[in-house]
């Protein structure tokens, strides 16, 4: 198996859908390779569970259809998919013993012992499950426990993908940690197709290799993590990743200017005309602004400075706009002025980054 | 639970409680005790008798020690058959019970209807409903061809009694397996699908290990209240035919309330209390090991 | 599909007797005694008027009741602080204490019959629905604590604490705070208490003769009595099915978690 297609894919919890908002998953077209990691990322609420459910055949979607290699799957029930998948909690066969738990999907599935022995042996091993195989299953911590039900979805040769549902919730943090190494390194040396459901950017960005950012039912975004970070799509996917998230300042862009609360900012590009009628926005992320004393700075009011350690951020404002800035070493900021990456700048139209000419598009599903 | 604070004022709380139960425990077990090791002539004269009655009761070749192994074995055979067949009859019943709507609420008001009839009230339903001749229940069996009469029939009135307590009390079960299987997360029963497993599979390694707990109580309760049963067999059969369906209270009362026979009464209610104290223990023990079992599993259920 | 014939025999199992007295309690003896017929030929209320009219009949719902309703009350006013001891601290012989209440809950109401006699004869409270009250309170209190204590703990101990630095005074926190949220809890002790008074016979028969003699006591003089009055006796049995359907009807949804003792 090497590949998910999602065509047109949309669900409804209500039997008639009138309106947009009756839908909890808008229509999407993705496809998915063999051997990536994937994280779906979003704030609750914004479908990432619903899209899981319908990957696992919990749910039949109530629009589009759902292709494994090419294959229909729409209709399949979820012991015919040949899925795995993680839950938030872990889910473990108290009773058995850790080596019981593993052995379970392969000898449900007739899979001869000696052969599923072996297997059972590898993925403890993997996991560092190795020295407790023979312990019962119940009185285990619950970092051990998740690791079982991740072996039980890693145990199976022949899964398509394995699903992950915020599996990291009830970690220790300290534990998040070892449990995330491992899961890469799993994933690494079996070549799966893994989708990681989470609400926390930093589980998505270290782990996946793309990151899918959805809100309200719509995928607003798919790309690398360094993508995401470099030229997010949506002005939603500024705000979400990157902590602090990005600067959105309301502009009038005519040509490679900007006017912002009355100053003038050079752009990276020359833009042609914008869609009319819609709100304006130059986005530019913290890290590639500065406060400096040199000339030709913005003037900025500093509200106030936060120290976090390895970096300090100004909370400044331009005229009327908040924004956050990189403060450097040795700069003063109650008189410093405000620097941007001309580079850096995004130009957004009602929310979504307007291309600047000449760009390369991006292949939205790489 | 361990980190409950120790503070002994929590006495003061408990003292109310307290005061009662002893008042209407502790008072009339003294006045058993006191009882059981008298002899009376009648005329509320009484004289020590040591534990006279206690070694009468526990030999059986006396006549009251025969009497009271009798009515032992009587009522641990039927309550042994009242678990065997209460227990995995209401776990079927609870695994049959729909989820929700409508249906549901009929279910669990008609399920728990039984429950909340007085005791002889059973009897009496069960008296009618099996008699040969205006009953319904009686009436279809004798039309199949079964000689059936409670009142006769030792087999008759057994079958009677087992029915009636099936009857009464299965529900009890049901309901404690329904609220135990409710607490099992949806993704416990879709992993189950995820892995390849067979009905038969999630019922034997996920339904019933999680229903080990609400088991454990009802085991517990079903027992104790077939161990010590007697409106609805008295009202019934009366005890009859003969002794065949006297259980160990029924006997009890006989004793003390019919012949007023004090001292062996009372040695058998000892001995009988001491039984179920002994039994209740166990329970007890395997109920607290599960609960500490629980506990320590606390931050992983918080996420359920 | 299965399921569902299951369920539904089961059903039907439970519900026949039910039927079947109901069925007679609308017929004349004459009917009873009579030809086996499923349901009334010539209804007849005349049963459930001689129960309405008679206070000797009636009379025995209202010592029932009077009694029930006592004792739910002493029962759960007590259990109330002392479940809250056992689920909040840890004190000296706690464990013991715990487990001596739950023997009492599995006390054989047969072994007390005689001594609660004596004791309630003695103290001048015999055949008065006090006696039967306190007597039940032996099986009821440890039954309302059990119940009360699994509920409560539900209740992370957080909310008291914040209520202290609240400046809240441990009566006011206890009702105004506390009460609400086990509220359920109250509702379903008040059920089994309600229940288990309800449906007990033989102490409530042992103690008392005339006056406070409860309907199950009454029911038995007519099966003892010669030439059995079967319609009667199905109209009063069935009379007291009402007050539990009635019960039932409120608690439903948290019957089952009750009668686990309040720890699913």
């Amino acid at each position: 198996m090497a590949r998910i297609t999602l065509d047109g894919i949309a669900h409804a919890y209500r039997p008639n859908p009138r309106s947009d908002a009756d839908y909890a998953l808008k229509p999407l077209h993705l496809t998915w390779e063999r051997g990536l990691a994937y994280a779906l990322l979003g704030p609750s609420g914004c479908g990432k569970t619903t899209l899981l459910n319908i990957l696992s055949g919990l749910l039949r979607p109530s629009h589009g259809r759902l292709l494994f290699d090419g294959v229909d799957v729409t209709d399949w029930p979820t012991e015919r998919r040949n899925i795995a998948q993680v839950f938030q909690f872990p889910v473990i066969y108290d009773t058995m013993t850790v080596r019981e738990n593993l052995a379970f999907p392969l000898r449900n599935r007739g899979v001869a012992p000696a052969a599923a022995a072996r297997r059972v042996t590898e993925i403890a091993e993997l996991l560092g499950l190795s020295p407790m195989l023979d312990r019962r299953a119940r009185g285990l911590t619950p970092d051990a426990k998740q690791k079982i039900s991740l072996g039980r979805g890693l145990v199976r040769s022949d899964v398509a993908a394995l699903l992950l549902d915020e599996p990291l919730t009830v970690i220790d943090p300290n534990l998040k940690w070892e449990l995330r190494s491992r899961l890469k390194a799993a994933h690494r040396a079996l070549d799966r197709l893994m989708v990681y459901v989470t609400h926390d950017q930093t589980e998505a960005l270290t782990f996946a290799d793309r990151v899918v950012v959805m809100q309200d039912g719509r995928m607003l975004q798919i790309g690398t993590p360094a993508e995401l970070f470099e030229r997010p799509e949506h002005v939603f996917v500024g705000h979400f990743i990157g902590s602090p998230g990005m600067n959105f300042l309301p502009a009038a862009v005519t040509g490679d200017r900007a006017v912002v609360a009355g100053f003038e900012i050079p752009l990276g590009a020359a833009y042609g005309p914008l869609p009319a009628g819609v709100p304006v926005q130059l986005g530019i992320r913290p890290d590639f602004t500065a406060l400096g004393a040199g000339p030709g700075g913005l003037p900025v009011t500093l509200e106030r400075v936060d120290d976090l350690g390895r970096l300090r951020l100004a909370r400044v404002r331009l005229g009327p706009h908040p924004l956050v800035a990189r403060l450097p070493d040795g700069v003063d900021p109650a008189t410093a002025a405000l620097y941007l990456d001309s580079r850096r700048l995004h130009v957004y139209a009602d929310g979504k980054r307007v291309p600047p000419p000449g760009e390369l598009r991006q292949e939205a599903a790489a | 639970m361990n980190d409950r604070p120790f503070d002994n004022r929590a006495w003061l709380l408990v003292l109310p409680v307290l005061a009662i139960v002893l008042f209407s425990a502790l008072l009339p077990l003294m006045t058993v005790v006191n009882y059981s090791v008298q002899d009376s002539f009648g005329n509320n004269q009484f004289f020590w008798n040591g534990i006279g009655w206690y070694r009468e009761l526990l030999d059986p070749s006396t006549d009251l020690g025969s009497r009271f192994f009798g009515a032992l074995w009587r009522s641990l055979l039927f309550s042994a058959i009242i678990l065997a067949i209460e227990v995995p009859l209401g776990i079927a019943v609870a695994l049959c019970m729909p989820r929700d709507g409508w249906r549901l609420a009929a279910t669990l008001v008609l399920m728990a209807l039984p429950l909340l009839v007085p005791w002889n009230v059973v009897g009496t339903i069960w008296q009618v409903f099996a008699r040969g001749d205006i009953g319904l229940f009686g009436h279809v069996v004798n039309a199949l061809g079964i000689d059936y009469n409670y009142t006769a029939g030792i087999l008759s009135a057994w079958f009677t009694i087992v029915i009636m307590d099936v009857w009464h009390w299965t529900s009890l079960v049901a309901l404690l397996c329904y609220a135990g299987l409710r607490a099992i997360p949806d993704a416990f029963y879709q992993a189950a699908r995820i892995d390849g497993a067979s009905r038969l599979a999630v019922f034997r390694w996920i339904e019933l290990p999680k229903l080990r707990r609400v088991l454990v109580i009802a085991v517990l309760l079903r027992f104790m209240d077939s161990f010590m049963i007697y409106t609805e067999p008295f009202v019934v059969t009366g005890g009859g035919p003969g002794n065949a369906t006297t259980m160990l209270s029924i006997d009890l009362v006989k004793l003390a309330l019919g012949q007023f026979d004090l001292g062996k009464a009372a040695a058998m209610s000892i001995v009988f209390n001491l039984i179920i104290l002994a039994v209740c223990w166990v329970f007890y023990t395997v109920m607290t090991a599960l609960d500490a079992e629980k506990q320590a599993e606390g931050p992983a259920k918080g996420a359920e | 599909m299965a399921r569902r014939i299951t369920l539904g025999l089961y059903l039907l199992f439970l519900a026949l007797p039910l039927y079947w007295l109901i069925n007679m309690s609308f017929k004349t003896n004459e009917e009873i005694t009579g030809a086996l017929t499923l349901w009334p030929r010539n209804p007849t209320t005349a049963n459930f008027v001689r129960i309405f009219t008679d206070p000797s009949w009636y009379m025995g719902y209202v010592n029932s009741l009077e009694y029930v309703v006592l004792n739910t009350v002493i029962s759960i006013s007590l259990a109330l602080p002392a479940a809250y001891a056992f689920s909040r601290y840890r004190f000296l012989g706690d464990k013991h204490l715990f487990f001596w209440l739950l023997s009492n809950r599995m006390a054989p109401p047969a072994v007390f019959a005689l001594p609660f006699f004596n004791l309630y004869s003695a103290v001048g409270l015999f055949d008065t629905p006090w006696a039967v009250a306190l007597a039940h309170c032996l099986f009821n209190v440890p039954l309302a604590v059990w119940i009360l204590e699994g509920f409560m703990s539900g209740v992370p101990r957080e909310i008291d604490e914040t209520a202290q630095l609240d400046g809240y005074s441990f009566p006011r926190f206890f009702f105004r705070i506390f009460l609400p949220l086990i509220g359920n809890g109250v509702g379903v002790a008040a059920f089994f208490c309600f229940m288990f008074s309800w449906v007990e016979l033989l102490l409530a028969r042992t103690l008392t003769t005339v006056d406070a003699k409860p309907i199950a006591a009454i029911m038995t003089r007519t099966v003892s009595a010669a030439g059995m009055d079967w319609g009667l006796l199905a109209a009063a049995g069935v009379l007291t099915l009402i007050p539990g359907a009635l019960v039932i009807w409120f608690v439903r949804n948290q019957i089952a978690k009750g009668f686990a003792l309040g720890r699913v």
